[in-house]
């Protein structure tokens, strides 16, 4: 489908689908109605109910309560440190998203479906097990690096009490490396909740990506690569275009599911309040004080994301149809 | 690995380099730890360890129900993803939004919010146990409607909860409320990866479709149905991997009683806390090895699935 | 607009990753129910701190189930001071990599215990099943909640309390004891995961007819949830868990901090701090604390793990690990 013709399609479905304006592509209204009403049921019973029950448990005591249940200081160090987290998980997945998906949908090569069942793992990895695994390869006591760590601790407070080092290098050197070595923490620190992050969103852009661009096949961008394109202009000029909303689908459900977290995080967490509690683990903490209101409140913020990027999708459809029309004028204007 | 097919695009090497190391950095050598860690065990230790009769029952619990979830959720989400990119009807940018729900939602939320909706007390609990009352009621009002009696209406309402006492459902607290929570976390999968197949769908073949004479359900079951197979068999695996690892929401409403309720990470979790980091990585090894195996299978299906359909075009 | 986005992104990064802090600061880790208790022992302690040493000094709280907090423990969190409730939880420090030392027990008061609790029922308002004693939980048709013995320090409390009340009933008869325990588990209709989760399903779900938790539990609930909807039961014979505490002494050799969280659970023991304690409704060990607060902790007769049931390591072999008697009783019903 040509751009101007899809974007001239957009402009007459401001109310109805495109789907909706030939009888080849309509069914029956009865059909149509059953298949709306089943979805619509369990769209209510399985999302819209729960919804609703985490804003009406939120509101229970008031706005005012609320209000202050999100105000709180270790309230708001768990939204910083859940942006922060998702800031920094989203762009590796997308990167990592994109590059997988260009090299298992463009090209044929054997051991294609284990590299696709290898990018699934993650997804069946309980997260309690995700969290588990950083915590043996980097738990400071029993981890693969812990000699490391408990070397320069060591120097550290050896450094600090001013006791004699036994090093074969200038103690100058050690003093001044071994504060920063030693007190490195994965686990039980921000970089550790980022790792467990990053592992259990990992395949959310690379699965969005490949079905469709296994559908969408590689003409396009073997034409363009014929008539002269280079690899870089045809993944902005061609794949890009094409992939966009895979693409958005995917960095949504990377970034709701990076926020939400709980199992894995939970474990490499530590726990410690205002300092290394994402929103979740607030949300837990806030539960077993018996505080239902104020956990319900951090959680329907969590709720309010499915929103935000409601929002943010409009925005982009947006912005995209504004383009799309000022290509489509300039292309009527030019002789 | 790779007996590269001719191809005239670039980056193939570039691409599966970056795939590979960034894969093995973040997934596969932190999870060769849950092996190594197993491996300390003979293997007649960890045989012992993974085919007790508790750990069995939790398999059977954890990728029984998965799978039924997983299948509940290829229909309903098809139908979703499909009233969302077909139809109009108000309110469809909410629902759209509001699919991504289960994954912003932290998984203890979820397990708090569906044990509240569905235990005895819950709104949708009340109705399951106990759906006497409630039809009767109805009855009687759309008895009441057609005008009938009030008296009539009222020994209706009666025979009504009568005949249905002891036909209620339990969900919270046993295997079905499980169910509802893998239904629950796995629903976004199926949805958003078919809605964009959905979406790109080109017109043109439905219209060559219909204008060859073929009837609107024949369209879909021979024409749109093949295309979105492997999207669905996608959708499926994914909510299928998600439910059989899933244990936040999980435990609030399963019960967890033993050789009942009880999930494999559950099991994983309880070794865990008696310090059994070994037990703990062997039912995880299992486990992963397990699913591995049964998304393994799954995205073969896919890829012949697709490429019967490149095949059907060419 | 795209060469815009980046510095922006990492604008915000650095923004969002900013504000550190750097003062002398304590971190306790510690279990579940113990939250609201240090909230308000902590900024008395700070109090104190600064009163006698004219410096500023910050406590961090980290609170979760207590296996898997002495885990994270284990595996590097660096908490100055543990402070748990159960002493196997603090041994597992002792035996991996040696982060305490193997006479905690002696460095503080009373076994390191600055308070007490002991397992109690509680039950619907007016005790509609008329539920007296432990031989009540056993009877068909009753509904017991309790969290899971494995995963709950508050679950395998109650266990042991059952068992040891049983064995004493029945003139250590461990045969018999048994039969009772597995009688009690067959009404356990929900094993919620840790000892808040099964108040929950006691009290918001409306499951089952008595909760069997920590004596200072329920006093909250009471508080938190209204006092109309459930009333307290005491057994005639029951367990006496004790809160033990303790240095991580490698950790506070690492940071320098010994001193601090020398006098940070001295504060425990200390007559201000008992009183928090018991304010909270845990028993303090303090004679004066206990008779001024005697209305609220009954007199009743107890047993503990160490005086009744030979002590930590040998209950946790017979009953917790695998094929223990708990799992032969739930797998076996």
């Amino acid at each position: 489908m040509s751009a101007a013709s899809s974007g001239l399609l957009r402009k007459k479905r401001a109310r109805d689908t495109r789907f909706e304006h030939s009888n080849a592509t309509r069914e029956a209204p009865w059909v149509k109605r059953l298949v709306l009403s089943l979805a619509l049921l369990f769209f209510g019973v399985f999302l819209l109910l729960p919804l609703i029950l985490v804003f009406a448990e939120a509101l229970r005591k008031g706005l005012e309560a609320y209000w202050a249940a999100i105000a709180d200081p270790d309230a708001l160090a768990a939204i910083r440190l859940t942006l922060i987290t998702a800031a920094i998980a989203l762009p590796l997945n997308l990167l990592f998203g994109v590059t997988a998906a260009w090299c298992i949908a463009k090209f044929e090569f054997r051991g294609k479906q284990l590299l696709t069942t290898l990018i699934d793992l993650p997804f069946s990895v309980s997260p309690v097990i995700a969290g588990l695994v950083f915590v043996l390869v980097f738990s400071t006591q029993h981890g693969w690096f812990a000699p490391f760590f408990q070397y320069w601790g060591t120097i550290a407070s050896a450094c600090r009490d001013g006791a004699p080092l036994a090093v074969a290098y200038p103690e100058w050197l050690a003093c001044s490396v071994a504060p920063v070595l030693g007190d490195t923490k994965i686990i039980f620190a921000v970089p550790g909740i980022v790792l467990a992050t990053v592992f259990v969103t990992f395949p959310f852009v690379a699965r969005e990506l490949i079905p469709l661009m296994q559908a969408q096949g590689r003409e396009e961008e073997e034409a363009a690569i014929v008539l002269g394109a280079r690899g870089w202009q045809t993944f902005w000029r061609v794949t890009l275009p094409n992939i966009k909303w895979g693409l958005l689908y995917g960095v949504i459900l990377c970034n709701a599911r990076a926020m939400g977290e709980f199992g894995a995080v939970s474990v490499v967490s530590g726990h410690i309040r205002g300092m290394t509690n994402t929103m979740p683990l607030q949300v837990e903490i806030l539960y077993n004080e018996y505080n239902f209101a104020a956990s319900f409140a951090v959680a329907s913020l969590l709720a309010l994301l499915a929103l935000v990027t409601l929002a943010v999708k409009s925005w982009v459809e947006w912005k995209a149809e504004q383009s799309l029309d000022l290509n489509n004028d300039a292309q009527e204007t030019s002789p | 690995m790779a007996r590269r097919h001719k191809s005239v695009l670039p980056g193939f090497s570039l691409t599966l380099g970056y795939t590979l190391l960034y894969l093995s950095l973040i997934v596969l050598i932190p999870l060769a730890a849950v092996f190594l860690k197993s491996a300390e065990l003979s293997p007649a230790e960890f045989w012992k360890v993974v085919s007790a009769p508790r750990v069995v029952a939790s398999y059977k619990v954890s990728f029984g129900l998965s799978l039924a979830a997983a299948a509940i959720n290829s229909v309903f989400g098809l139908l979703l993803a499909w009233s969302l990119v077909r139809y109009s009807f108000p309110g469809k940018k909410l629902v759209d939004a509001l699919v991504d729900l289960p994954f912003a939602l932290p998984t203890a939320v979820a397990g708090i919010a569906l044990t509240a909706l569905y235990a005895s007390n819950g709104w949708l609990g009340k109705l399951l146990e106990t759906p006497g009352p409630f039809i009767g009621s109805l009855l009687a009002a759309l008895w009441l409607r057609l005008g009938g009696t009030e008296q009539a209406a009222e020994s209706l309402s009666g025979a009504c909860v009568e005949a249905l006492a002891g036909w209620g459902v339990k969900v919270a607290y046993t295997p079905l409320g499980i169910l509802v929570a893998l239904i629950f976390i796995g629903l976004p999968f199926v949805v958003r990866t078919v809605q964009p197949i959905l979406e790109d769908l080109d017109m043109e073949l439905e219209e060559a479709a219909a204008s060859l004479g073929a009837q609107r359900w024949q369209t879909f079951y021979r024409v749109l149905l093949p295309i979105l197979l492997p999207a669905l068999l996608t959708g499926f695996a994914l909510a299928f991997a998600r439910a059989v690892g899933e244990y936040g929401s999980v435990i609030f409403i399963a019960g967890n009683t033993p050789l009942v309720s009880e999930i494999t990470p559950l099991i994983i979790i309880t070794k865990l806390e008696q310090y059994d980091y070994v037990g703990a990585t062997a039912v995880a090894a299992v486990m992963l090895l397990l699913s591995f195996v049964l998304l393994l299978l799954i995205n073969v299906l896919q890829a012949w699935s697709g490429q019967r359909i490149r095949r059907g075009r060419g | 607009m795209r060469a815009l986005s980046f510095p922006l992104y990492l604008s915000l990064l650095a923004f969002l990753a900013l504000p550190v802090r750097a003062e002398l600061s304590l971190l306790n880790v510690s279990y579940d129910v113990s939250r609201e208790l240090y909230k308000d022992i902590n900024p008395a302690f700070a109090a104190e701190w600064q009163a006698r040493k004219q410096a500023r000094i910050e406590i961090n709280q980290s609170h979760g189930g207590s296996s898997k907090q002495a885990l994270s423990v284990a595996a590097g969190l660096e908490a100055d001071v543990v402070t748990m409730n159960q002493s196997p939880d603090i041994d597992i420090l002792v035996e991996r990599g040696a982060l305490v030392a193997a006479d905690w027990k002696r460095r503080f008061p009373h076994g390191s215990a600055p308070y007490t609790t002991v397992s109690v029922f509680l039950v619907r308002k007016g005790n509609p099943k008329g539920i007296k004693d432990w031989a009540d939980l056993a009877r068909p048709g009753i509904s017991v909640i309790v969290p899971n013995p494995k995963t709950s320090g508050n679950g395998r409390y109650t266990y042991l309390a059952a068992w040891g009340q049983a064995l004493q009933k029945n003139g250590n008869n461990a045969a018999e004891a048994q039969k009772f325990v597995a009688a009690l588990f067959k009404n356990v209709p929900v094993l919620d995961g840790g000892g808040r989760g099964a108040t929950t399903t006691f009290t918001q779900r409306d499951i089952g007819d008595v909760l069997v938790t920590f004596e200072n539990e329920a006093a909250l609930i009471a508080d938190e949830l209204g006092d109309e909807r459930f009333e307290v039961v005491y057994p005639a014979l029951t367990i006496e868990a004790a809160a033990p505490v303790a240095i991580v002494d490698k950790v506070v050799d690492k940071r320098g901090t010994r001193e601090a969280a020398t006098a940070y659970l001295n504060f425990l023991f200390s007559p201000a701090g008992q009183q928090i304690i018991a304010r909270h409704h845990f028993r303090p060990r303090d004679p004066a604390v206990l008779r001024q607060y005697a209305a609220h902790f009954p007199a009743v007769r107890t047993f503990t793990v160490e005086s009744a049931l030979g002590g930590w390591a040998a209950v946790q072999k017979t009953h917790f690990a695998d094929g223990g008697i708990y799992d032969q009783i739930v797998e076996h019903p």
